[in-house]
C-alpha cells in the first residue's frame, strides 16, 4: 500500500500545476460550503433563538383547536384549572423543561383617551415569563427591563401603538376587552415599558400581569390560553414534544378525545420555512462542491491515464495485475480529494474564525444582532468524506479503463 | 527441453475488413540460456513473434507453449502472473516509470508483482544495479539518465524478478553504435551470469552478428535459421542457477 502511495503521490507532482490546479478548485468547493454553513447555520440558530427565546418559547401546548383560531384568541378555548393542573404537571415531571410560562391571551381596546385601537393581549407571570423568553428583555427599548415591568397595573406597550399615540413611560392607558359572557370591562394602567417587535416592523402585542388580564375578563378561576414552554436543548424540541404530548394523552379521560395539543417552534412560526429553505440551499451548495470535485477529478484523471498509456501498457506487460493499476489510479483519485478537503477545511476554519474576530451584524427588527459562525466537527467530516468520496467515485472511470488496457495496444500507443 | 515451443504459430490482423497476415505456420523450439535474434525488416512479423511469446497476445492459429505452459490458453489474469513470474521485458523505448528513481524502477516488479518482502527487495535491486553497472546512479530519475544508462537500467529490472525468458524488442533502436553494442553485450553478459535466455528483434544488421542464434523472418514467415557457438549455449543450461545470485 505504501508504495501505491508513494506512486500516486509522484504522479500527482509529476504534473504539479495540473494538481494544484484541482486541488485548488476543490479546496474552493470545500471553503465555499464550509463558510456557507457556518455562516447561514449561525444566521438560523440566531434568528431562532430569537423567536423562541423573545416571545415564542421552544414549544408550546393549547387546549385542541386553540392554534387553528389563534388570529380571533378565542377564550372559549382556554384551558381549564383541571386541565392547566395536568399540563403544569407533566411539565414540571419533565426534566428537559427549564421554565415555562402560562398566559391568557386576548383581543381588545387599547386608549389613552384620546385615541383607541386594538390590541392583543398577554396575560402573563412576570417571573415566570421572563425565565421562559430571556430575551424578551432586550425587547424593551425604554422603561423597566425586567420582572417589575409587569407587577399589576402596568403594561408593556408595543412600540407600533406607543409612537402612533405618542405614549411615553409612566403615561396611563386603559384596555377594554369583552369577556367570553359579552360583557366589557376595561382597567387602566400605567405605562411601564415600550417593547420592540421581535420579528420587524409591526406586532401588536402588549404584556400586562396574568391577574389583572383576568380581572378584564372577569374570570372566576384561573384560565389558561398557552402554556409556552423552555427547553434545556432546543436540538430536543421534537423529542420533548412529542414525550410530553404523549403523556398529555395518556392523562386525558377519553384518550379518543385529547383536550391538549403540543406545538414545537417551527410548527407555529413562518421563519421555519425559512430554516428550511436555508437547508434546502445548503443542501444545492453541496450538490455544487459535488459536481465541482467529480469534473474536476474525472477531468484530471482521464487526462492521466490518457498521457501514461504507455506506461500503463508497460507496467501491465511485466505482470501487474490490472485489479493494482486500478488501485494505482483510485489512490491518485484518492489523494487529490484528501489534498483538496484538507486545504479546504483547514482555510474554511480560518474565513470562519476571522469571521468571528470581524463580528459581522445584521439588522433584524428592532435589534442589531452578531452573527458567531460556527462550524461543527460533523460538518468537516461529512464535507471531507463526501469530497474524498466523490473523488474516488470520478477516478472509478479513468482507473478501470486503464485496468482493462491490453498492454499490447497500450505498448503501441504513441 | 526447450523452454519455447512454437508449432504453425499464425496472426492475422483483421482491421475494416482488411487482412493482414502478420505471421504464417512459424515453427520453432528454443532452448534454454539461448542468446538468439530474430531479424528482418519491418513488416516481417518480429514485434508479433516476440508479442506472442511475451503472452502480450494469441496466436490465431498453432500452438506455443512457454516453461512448459500452454500460454495460449492462459486468461488475461493467468497471462499477467505467467508474464511476472517468468518473463522479463525490455522495450525500445527503455519505458521506465518517469516518477520513479533508477532503483525504484528495478524494485517496481518486486513490489508490484511478486510482492516480496522490503529487505529481500533491495538486495535483490542493488545486486541486478550492480550487475549491469547502475548502482551508483540508483538515485537518479529517468529524466538524469542516458539513452544507454536508462536502458541497463531496464535490464536490471528485467532481470530482477529472475525470469526464465528476456524478450527484447528492438533493444538498440533508440542508442547510438557504441552504446547498441554495450548493451548487447551487458545482455550477453547476463545470460552468461545467470543463464537466462534471451530473445531480441532487431532490423540492424550491425549487431545481428552478436546473437548466437539468428532466425530470420519475412512477411511473417519463418525463412531461415543460422547459429554461431551453439555449443557454448548449451553449455551454459548449469549457470542459470547463479540467477538465484541477483
Amino acid at each position: 500500500m505504501f508504495n501505491l502511495v508513494k506512486i500516486a503521490v509522484r504522479n500527482l507532482r509529476r504534473y504539479k500545476r495540473r494538481s494544484l490546479l484541482t486541488v485548488s478548485l476543490i479546496a474552493f468547493g470545500v471553503i465555499f460550503v464550509l463558510v456557507f454553513v457556518a455562516v447561514s447555520s449561525s444566521f438560523k440558530e440566531l434568528m431562532i433563538t430569537q423567536i423562541t427565546d423573545s416571545y415564542l418559547g421552544d414549544l408550546q401546548v393549547h387546549r385542541r383547536g386553540y392554534v387553528a383560531s389563534i388570529e380571533t384568541l378565542p377564550l372559549n378555548l382556554n384551558l381549564n384549572l383541571k386541565q392547566v393542573a395536568t399540563v403544569e404537571k407533566i411539565l414540571n415531571e419533565t426534566p428537559e423543561v427549564t421554565a415555562y410560562s402560562e398566559r391568557v391571551k386576548f383581543g381588545g381596546m387599547f386608549s389613552n383617551f384620546a385615541e383607541t385601537t386594538n390590541i392583543r393581549i398577554n396575560g402573563v407571570y412576570p417571573d415566570n415569563e421572563f425565565a421562559t423568553c430571556p430575551e424578551l428583555i432586550a425587547r424593551i427599548s425604554e422603561g423597566e427591563k425586567g420582572p417589575n415591568a409587569l407587577q399589576r397595573g402596568k403594561i408593556l406597550v408595543p412600540v407600533l401603538l406607543a409612537r402612533g399615540f405618542g405614549v411615553k413611560i409612566g403615561d396611563t392607558v386603559v384596555v377594554i376587552a369583552t369577556n367570553q359572557d359579552g360583557s366589557v370591562n376595561g382597567k387602566t394602567f400605567a405605562v411601564s415599558g415600550i417593547l420592540e417587535s421581535a420579528t420587524g416592523p409591526g406586532g401588536r402585542d402588549g404584556y400586562i400581569h396574568i391577574e389583572d388580564a383576568m380581572e378584564i375578563l372577569r374570570m372566576p378561576q384561573k384560565e389558561i390560553s398557552e402554556f409556552a414552554v423552555n427547553l434545556k436543548t432546543i436540538g430536543r424540541v421534537d423529542e420533548v414534544a412529542a414525550s410530553v404530548e404523549a403523556r398529555l394523552a395518556a392523562a386525558a379521560s377519553d384518550p379518543q378525545k385529547v383536550p391538549f395539543q403540543v406545538h414545537t417552534w417551527s410548527q407555529l412560526s413562518p421563519f421555519s420555512n425559512i430554516a428550511k429553505m436555508i437547508d434546502v440551499m445548503t443542501f444545492f451548495i453541496k450538490l455544487m462542491l459535488i459536481a465541482i470535485v467529480l469534473i474536476s477529478i474525472l477531468n484530471v484523471m482521464i487526462m492521466a491515464v490518457y498521457e501514461r498509456i504507455r506506461e500503463i501498457g508497460t507496467i501491465a506487460a511485466i505482470g501487474t495485475l490490472p485489479r493494482r493499476i486500478l488501485s494505482l489510479f483510485l489512490v491518485e483519485g484518492f489523494f487529490l480529494g484528501v489534498f483538496g478537503a484538507g486545504v479546504g477545511a483547514l482555510s474554511g476554519l480560518g474565513i470562519v474564525l476571522i469571521l468571528n474576530l470581524w463580528k459581522l451584524a445584521f439588522h433584524f427588527g428592532q435589534q442589531d444582532l452578531v452573527l458567531a459562525p460556527t462550524i461543527a466537527a460533523s460538518e468537516i467530516l461529512v464535507a471531507c468524506a463526501m469530497v474524498i468520496a466523490v473523488s474516488i467515485l470520478a477516478s472509478l472511470q479513468p482507473a478501470l479503463k486503464a485496468s482493462r488496457m491490453e498492454p499490447i495496444d497500450a505498448l503501441r500507443h504513441v | 527441453m526447450s523452454l519455447i515451443v512454437a508449432q504453425n504459430l499464425s496472426k492475422t490482423y483483421a482491421t475494416n475488413s482488411v487482412e493482414v497476415k502478420a505471421l504464417q505456420g512459424v515453427s520453432f523450439e528454443i532452448e534454454s540460456a539461448s542468446f538468439l535474434a530474430f531479424v528482418g525488416p519491418s513488416g516481417s512479423g518480429k514485434t508479433t513473434l516476440l508479442n506472442l511469446v511475451g503472452c502480450l497476445d494469441k496466436p490465431t492459429s498453432g500452438s506455443l507453449a512457454v516453461a512448459g505452459v500452454d500460454v495460449v490458453q492462459l486468461g488475461r489474469r493467468q497471462a499477467a502472473e505467467f508474464r511476472g513470474q517468468n518473463i522479463g521485458f525490455i522495450f525500445q523505448s527503455f519505458n521506465l516509470i518517469a516518477v520513479l528513481t533508477a532503483f525504484e524502477n528495478v524494485e517496481y516488479p518486486l513490489v508490484m508483482v511478486q510482492e516480496l518482502r522490503p529487505a529481500e527487495r533491495r538486495d535483490r535491486v542493488l545486486k541486478a544495479l550492480q550487475a549491469v553497472g547502475m548502482l551508483e546512479q540508483k538515485s537518479q530519475m529517468p529524466d538524469q539518465l542516458s539513452g544507454g544508462q536508462k536502458q541497463r537500467v531496464a535490464i536490471a529490472r528485467a532481470l530482477v524478478t529472475r525470469p526464465k525468458l528476456v524478450l527484447a524488442d528492438e533493444p538498440t533502436a533508440n542508442l547510438d553504435h557504441e552504446t547498441a553494442y554495450m548493451v548487447l553485450r551487458l545482455m550477453k553478459q547476463m545470460r552468461n551470469n545467470f543463464g537466462i535466455t534471451f530473445i531480441f528483434s532487431t532490423h540492424d544488421t550491425r549487431i545481428i552478428g552478436e546473437a548466437e542464434i539468428v532466425y530470420s523472418l519475412e512477411d511473417g514467415r519463418l525463412i531461415g535459421r543460422e547459429g554461431r557457438g551453439e555449443a557454448h549455449v548449451q553449455s551454459s543450461e548449469d549457470r542459470r542457477t547463479k540467477l538465484t545470485a541477483i
